[in-house]
């Protein structure tokens, strides 16, 4: 858990974090959103003591973070940039095995955890172990960027628009693993982005930040039914909100038994994918498999319909 | 197969042409301070040796200026300095009447002409072959091989330069030990402390643009106003602080221009340290940062790594500027490759003036291909995007 309280950060005149507080429950996912300049990496760099606060604390399970030095806290806590910042002289292996180094784990822990983390990213380790960051392709060498972010097995993952130099389908991959991951992990995960399809998808929780103040944190539905101010509404954006509501959603949620001829869609994907894909095919509905391929039965366009529409 | 000219070659070719027939080859003197008389390469060399290097340079001259193959051209060049090194010897040999020990000869116009041909072409299917670092040491040390065996056969022995060495053996091996200390020496006195310098300045932005300007502006002041500079600051030092005298710290000699090269060797370590260090990227800084690296950690972990080939670029400049500036120490008693340079101004013995500046070209030439070397493959290592 993470409690942000009445945090400021001040550079000379200007309040770039304007007293912020926040919860951020353990074992879920909060992405902060905001315009650039609304302050929000710079509160998501105050949790590690990037950056130092000008006033107020933060508490991380219940310990000011102030309480060890900055160095030791921010090796407790994973995170993850975008352009990755991979250290272009070590190899791949070398870069995941940075923070397990720093905490000096025997030689034997570390090459397990290195080889455990590429075969989680599907990365072969005697492939991609030995190689350099830049004889890998963006997508990979983001996801490298992750799992040396991972790799001392930190409660708490703070990610800084980790996916912003990706392609829309590399990125779209590189969300579906961090959800697996964080499943997987049970990992508490705060990212920073601007791109309010990517925080809806995500998000067990949306922080919008505006001017250095919050100015809307709840969960993404309670937030398309009822934003906070005119600046939250116009960042969902007014004709995007029945395919936002569909964004939270996986295919999994909306399935229902039956059956349904043609082209199954996964069920991680979100219940946007199922809509897009039942409006462009001209179907009524989908036949939807898990990840081993097993059928979990059908989605509708009626079902999905009914889900987009303002909740009651 | 089409003949095809090859662009450079002509040029290269007429040097060769006008080198070898129109220039004289060698210089013979009555003793070594008199004015020379110029000897054409059919008179310099004995019966037949000329007329075959004419033949040789005819043939060159054509391959020089046909698109050979640049292996090809390589050997040429090399087989020609080497013929070259050997006739020059031959010529010497050739020249001296018998049992005269005040004669000189030594090589003229045609013969550097000459050589400086064959050089280019090397030099170009060098850089055309693109070589490994490695290979370009090993073919510097098979160079380096190849002189001192010529040195050790004698053949060279009837040469001027080498009659000049041969009354100032002893003499010439401990001047060679004091300049190769002299800029070695200051070159390390200044890593030590540009390095951390330049470290500083990277980290305190205050200080960057103070420092590097004073540094500047020592680099502008003429190398013999510091020695003359100096000795002022260092003679009271000498008389005042006890124990600087027994050191051997004095107003003139090795410790001022010990000082001043260690000066001048400041500007390029303290900014290639500042450039190298700026030109770390800023993702890899602030990842650094992010995953619990100490500042120190940071530093010799990330940061000085990556600015390394920046560095020793740096220190490159600094060992070739300083193998060639430690020649002016001699000006002030300092000793070096220049004693044998000034005492030839002095007496106008040329001979001895290349007595000091053959070997001091030399070690530049060779410092600077194994830095290069040196530089190229630390900025190779797979890991970074060249």
């Amino acid at each position: 858990m993470i409690e942000i309280d009445t945090i400021t950060k001040r550079y000379g005149e200007t309040t770039v974090v304007d007293t912020v507080s926040m919860t951020i429950a353990p074992r879920t996912i909060t992405v902060i959103v905001g315009t650039s300049g609304s302050g929000k990496t710079t509160l998501m760099r105050m949790i590690n003591r990037l950056v130092e606060p000008t006033s107020g604390k933060i508490l991380i399970d219940g310990e000011p973070n102030s309480a060890i030095p900055g160095y030791e806290l921010r090796r407790r806590i994973g995170y993850a940039i975008q352009g990755h910042g991979l250290f272009p002289h070590r190899t791949v292996a070398e870069n995941i095995a940075t923070v397990p180094t720093l905490l000096g784990w025997d030689k034997s822990r570390i090459d397990a955890k290195v080889k455990e983390l590429l075969t989680l990213f599907q990365l072969d380790p005697a492939a991609f172990g030995p190689r350099y960051p830049h004889e890998l392709s963006g997508g990979q060498q983001q996801r490298v960027g992750v799992a040396r972010a991972l790799a001392a097995e930190p409660n708490i993952l703070l990610m800084d628009e980790p996916f912003g130099a990706l392609d829309p389908v590399i990125r779209a991959k590189a969300q579906e693993d961090l959800l697996a991951i964080q499943k997987h992990f049970g990992t508490t995960i705060v990212l920073v982005t601007h791109d309010m399809e990517e925080a809806f998808h995500l998000a067990d929780k949306i922080a919008v930040m505006d001017k250095g103040k919050i100015v809307q944190y709840a969960a993404p539905q309670d937030m398309l039914v009822n934003p906070a101010t005119d600046f939250v509404e116009t960042l969902i954006g007014a004709g995007e909100r029945p395919f936002r509501l569909l964004s939270i959603g996986t295919v999994a949620d909306a399935a229902e038994a039956g059956e349904a001829d043609g082209e199954p869609i996964a069920a991680a994907l979100s219940q946007r994918d199922a809509l897009s894909a039942l409006l462009w095919s001209g179907r009524q509905a989908l036949p939807v498999v898990g990840a081993d391929g097993a059928p979990l039965g059908r989605v509708t366009l009626a079902s999905l319909t009914r889900r987009a529409a303002r909740p009651q | 197969m089409r003949f095809r000219i090859d662009k450079l070659g002509v040029v290269i070719a007429a040097l060769l042409a006008y080198g070898a027939f129109l220039a004289p080859f060698a210089n013979f003197r009555a003793n070594r301070i008199v004015p020379g008389e110029a000897r054409s390469i059919i008179e310099a060399l004995p019966a037949g040796l000329g007329a075959a290097f004419l033949a040789f340079a005819v043939v060159a001259v054509v391959l020089i200026v046909a698109k050979t193959p640049t292996l090809f051209r390589l050997v040429l060049g090399l087989v020609a300095l080497l013929a070259l090194a050997i006739l020059i010897g031959l010529a010497a040999g050739h020249l001296t009447p018998p049992e005269n020990t005040y004669a000189r000869v030594s090589p003229a116009s045609g013969f550097w002409l000459t050589s400086f041909a064959f050089a280019l072409v090397t030099t170009d299917a060098l850089a055309r072959l693109k070589l490994s670092p490695l290979a370009r040491v090993a073919l510097l040390a098979a160079v380096a091989a190849a002189a001192a065996a010529l040195l050790m056969s004698g053949v060279w022995d009837g040469l001027s330069i080498l009659k000049e060495y041969g009354s100032r053996a002893e003499t010439f091996w401990l001047e060679a030990s004091r300049h190769v200390v002299l800029a070695l020496g200051s070159l390390a006195a200044a890593v030590l402390v540009g390095l951390p310098l330049g470290i500083l300045c990277h980290r305190v932005e205050a200080l960057r643009a103070g420092v590097l300007n004073v540094l500047n502006i020592i680099q502008t002041i003429p190398s013999i106003a510091l020695f003359g500079l100096l000795i002022a600051p260092l003679g009271w030092i000498a008389l005042n602080v006890p124990g600087a005298a027994a050191i051997g710290i004095r107003g003139i000699g090795a410790a001022p221009a010990f000082v001043a090269l260690f000066l001048y060797s400041l500007l390029p370590v303290v900014a290639n340290t500042v450039v190298g260090l700026a030109g770390v990227p800023r993702d890899a800084n602030d990842a650094a940062r992010g995953i619990g690296m100490t500042d120190r950690q940071r530093l010799f972990g990330v940061e000085l790594p990556l600015a390394f080939p920046v560095i020793l670029t740096g220190i490159r400049i600094v060992l070739v500027q300083n193998i060639g500036l430690a020649t002016i120490a001699a000006l002030i008693g300092g000793g070096g490759f220049g004693v044998f340079v000034f005492q030839g101004i002095g007496q106008t013995a040329m001979d001895l003036v290349l007595l000091g500046a053959v070997p001091t070209v030399a070690l530049a030439f060779a410092a600077a291909i194994v830095l290069d070397a040196a530089t190229e493959l630390s900025s190779n290592k797979p890991g970074r995007a060249a």
